[in-house]
C-alpha cells in the first residue's frame, strides 16, 4: 500500500494530482470523465474581482505538440464565483482551489478577501503570470519587485494556503520564485505559459486576435522541468510542477526534479479522464519500485 | 469511447467515416447538430482532438458517420485510417437543433461545402418526426458535393454550384427556391455563406439556426477558446452551441 498524500504547508492533498486553471473549468464540465475522489484537487479557472469578457477570437491556434491561447481571463468576477458557482462545487469530493488573477494589487487583495470567505476553498493559487491581458497579470510576476509587492499585500489579508503561480518568461526564476517565498508564499507553482506567436503565412496575419499568447502543451515539457529544478535549489516552500505533463511518467520527472506536487492542464483537452490516470500511474510507479511514500520522490533525482 | 471503423469513402477533399460501437458498447442517444472530438493518432504535427459534425447516425446498426474534409495533418492522418481500427471520440457534445412545432412548416435546410454533413442527420430525423425537410446545399462545384442521393430519402434537394457544373449557377442565397419563403432555416457552412443566409432570414424575418465552427481546443466548455462574441457575451461555441438562433448573434 502507498502513502500517496502530500501536504503543502498544511494543504492535504490525497495525492499530487491537482488539475491546471483554465483546463479544467470548474470541474463540473469534467464530471462525466473523471472521479473527483481520486485526484489531489482542481483549480478553477482565473478568477478576477470584476466581470471580464477575455480576449477577442480566434484565442487559440494549435502547435506541433501545443497550443497557443490568448483567453485573457474570462470570467464573471469573485463575486458571482461566490455566489452562483461555488455552491455547486463546494462539496466536490476534492480540494477546489481557485486561482486569482488582477490588473492592480488592490484588484487581486480586494477577490483574495472574497475567496477567503468562502469555507471549503483551502488555498488560492496568485496568477502573476498570465501573458494575456494588457495590464497586471504577467507585469507583477517578472520583476522581483513587481511579485514581492503583490504577494505582501494578499498575503496581509489571505490567512489559508497562498500558492504563487510563476511565469517562465523571466531571466532568472528562481530569483523570482525566492522572492515570492521571501514575501510569504506557501509554494510556488510553475511554470505558467511561455509566450509564443503564430502566423498564417498564407494571410499574412497573426493567428490570434492578440498577435502574441501563451504556449502550453508536451513542448514546453523540457523548459519547464528545467524551472522547477532551478526553483529546487532556491527556494525551501513547496513546488507544484506543470507544463506538458501528459502521463504518469511525466509527472514523475516532475516530482523527481524537486515538485512536490504537480498540476495537469493542456492534457486534460485530449484525454478528459488523464488527471485520474496520471494520479493512479504515480502510485503504480511507487509500488513496482517499492517506494513506500510519494513523498519519497520529491527531489529524489540522483545527478551525480 | 473507442468507436471501430468499419468503412470508409474517399474524395478528393473529404473522407466519410463509417465508425460502429464496439460489441460489449452502445452509442448514446446523439441529436442533429451535436459533434464528436476525435483524437488523431499518429501525426506528430497534430496535438488536439478535431471536433467533427454529427454526419448520420443508424442506432439499430449502432453506427456513427463522420464526414470530414481535409484541411491539414490531422483530418488527412484520420483519412488514413485503415479499416478496423479504433477511433477514440468524445460524444455527443454541444447543443443540437431544435425541432419545430408546427408539423406543416415549410423548412430549409441550407448548407455550403462541408457544412452539409450536419443536415444529412437533421434531415433524417425530421422526416422520422413527421416533417418535410427540403434541403439547399451549395459548392464550388458538383464534385465537391458527395452523396445528394442520401439527402433525397429525406427531402427535395436543390443545388447550386459557382462554377455552374451542378444546378443552379451561383450562391445558395441566389437559388430561385427561396422566392418562395420557408418558415424555417437550419443552416450550416462557411461562415460568408452562413452570414449571406443570416441576411436572407433577417430580410424576410424567417426562423433561422445556424452551426458554428469556430476553432476549438476541449470541446467542454472548459478552455474558453472557441467563443462566439454573442448578445449575450462571450459564448463557448462547443457549449452553447454549435447551434445557435439568428437572434443569439450579432451578425
Amino acid at each position: 500500500m502507498v502513502d500517496t498524500r502530500v501536504n503543502l504547508k498544511g494543504l492535504s492533498l490525497r495525492n499530487p494530482v491537482l488539475t491546471a486553471s483554465g483546463t479544467f473549468g470548474y470541474g463540473e464540465e469534467f464530471a462525466d470523465f473523471v472521479d473527483f475522489s481520486k485526484i489531489g484537487g482542481i483549480i478553477v479557472k482565473g478568477t478576477t474581482i470584476h466581470h471580464r469578457e477575455g480576449n477577442p477570437y480566434p484565442r487559440m491556434a494549435e502547435t506541433p505538440s501545443g497550443m497557443l491561447n490568448a483567453v485573457g481571463l474570462q470570467n464573471k468576477g469573485a463575486a458571482y464565483f461566490a455566489e452562483k458557482i461555488y455552491p455547486r462545487i463546494a462539496d466536490m469530493d476534492t480540494n477546489v482551489l481557485v486561482n486569482v488573477s488582477g490588473s492592480t494589487i488592490e484588484d487581486y487583495v480586494a477577490c483574495a478577501e472574497i475567496i477567503q470567505s468562502l469555507d471549503k476553498i483551502p488555498a488560492i493559487e496568485l496568477n502573476v503570470s498570465c501573458p494575456n491581458v494588457k495590464q497586471g497579470g504577467m507585469a507583477f510576476g517578472v520583476t522581483t519587485d513587481g511579485i514581492s509587492k503583490v504577494v505582501e499585500a494578499v498575503r496581509k489579508v489571505y490567512h489559508k494556503h497562498l500558492m504563487v503561480k510563476l511565469s517562465p518568461n523571466v531571466t532568472s526564476i528562481a530569483d523570482i520564485a525566492k522572492a515570492a517565498e521571501a514575501s510569504g508564499a506557501d509554494s510556488v507553482s510553475l511554470i505558467n505559459t511561455l509566450m509564443g506567436m503564430a502566423i498564417d503565412a498564407e494571410k499574412r496575419r497573426p493567428k490570434l486576435s492578440t498577435v502574441t499568447g501563451g504556449l502550453s502543451g508536451a513542448c514546453v515539457k523540457p523548459v519547464a522541468l528545467r524551472m522547477v529544478w532551478q526553483v529546487s535549489k532556491a527556494v525551501q516552500i513547496p513546488i507544484i510542477g506543470l507544463g506538458g505533463i501528459s502521463s504518469a511518467t511525466d509527472a514523475i520527472e516532475f516530482l523527481l526534479a524537486g515538485a512536490s506536487a504537480i498540476e495537469i492542464g493542456t492534457a486534460n483537452f485530449i484525454d478528459p479522464a488523464i488527471s485520474q490516470k496520471v494520479a493512479a500511474g504515480i502510485e503504480a510507479y511507487c509500488e513496482r519500485h517499492g517506494i513506500a511514500s510519494v513523498r519519497e520522490l520529491t527531489g529524489a533525482l540522483i545527478t551525480d | 469511447m473507442d468507436l471501430r471503423l468499419i468503412d470508409k469513402q474517399l474524395w478528393s477533399r473529404s473522407v466519410l467515416l463509417k465508425l460502429r460501437a464496439q460489441e460489449e458498447e452502445c452509442l448514446p442517444e446523439i441529436f442533429p447538430g451535436q459533434f464528436v472530438q476525435v483524437r488523431v493518432d499518429g501525426s506528430p504535427t497534430t496535438y488536439l482532438r478535431r471536433p467533427i459534425s454529427v454526419y448520420y447516425v443508424d442506432q439499430a446498426k449502432q453506427e456513427l458517420w463522420l464526414l470530414v474534409q481535409m484541411v491539414g495533418d490531422g483530418t488527412r492522418t484520420l483519412s488514413e485510417t485503415a479499416i478496423g481500427a479504433l477511433i477514440n471520440v468524445m460524444l455527443p457534445l454541444g447543443r443540437p437543433f431544435s425541432m419545430p412545432e408546427n408539423p406543416a412548416a415549410k423548412l430549409m435546410l441550407i448548407g455550403g461545402g462541408v457544412g452539409i454533413a450536419p443536415l444529412l442527420y437533421l434531415g433524417k430525423v425530421l422526416k422520422d418526426n413527421g416533417f418535410q425537410p427540403q434541403f439547399l446545399l451549395g459548392a464550388r462545384k458538383a464534385s465537391d458535393l458527395t452523396q445528394l442521393d442520401l439527402y433525397e430519402e429525406f427531402g427535395e434537394v436543390y443545388v447550386t454550384t459557382e462554377d455552374g457544373s451542378l444546378g443552379e449557377k451561383g450562391f445558395v442565397t441566389q437559388h430561385s427556391v427561396l422566392a418562395n419563403q420557408p418558415d424555417m432555416i437550419y443552416c450550416c457552412g462557411p461562415k460568408p455563406m452562413m452570414m449571406a443566409v443570416a441576411r436572407y432570414a433577417k430580410e424576410h424575418d424567417v426562423f433561422c439556426e445556424l452551426s458554428l465552427e469556430n476553432t476549438m481546443a476541449c470541446g467542454l466548455g472548459a478552455c474558453l477558446c472557441c467563443v462566439e462574441d454573442t448578445k449575450e457575451g462571450h459564448q463557448c461555441v462547443c457549449q452553447e452551441g454549435p447551434v445557435f438562433n439568428l437572434n443569439q448573434l450579432k451578425w
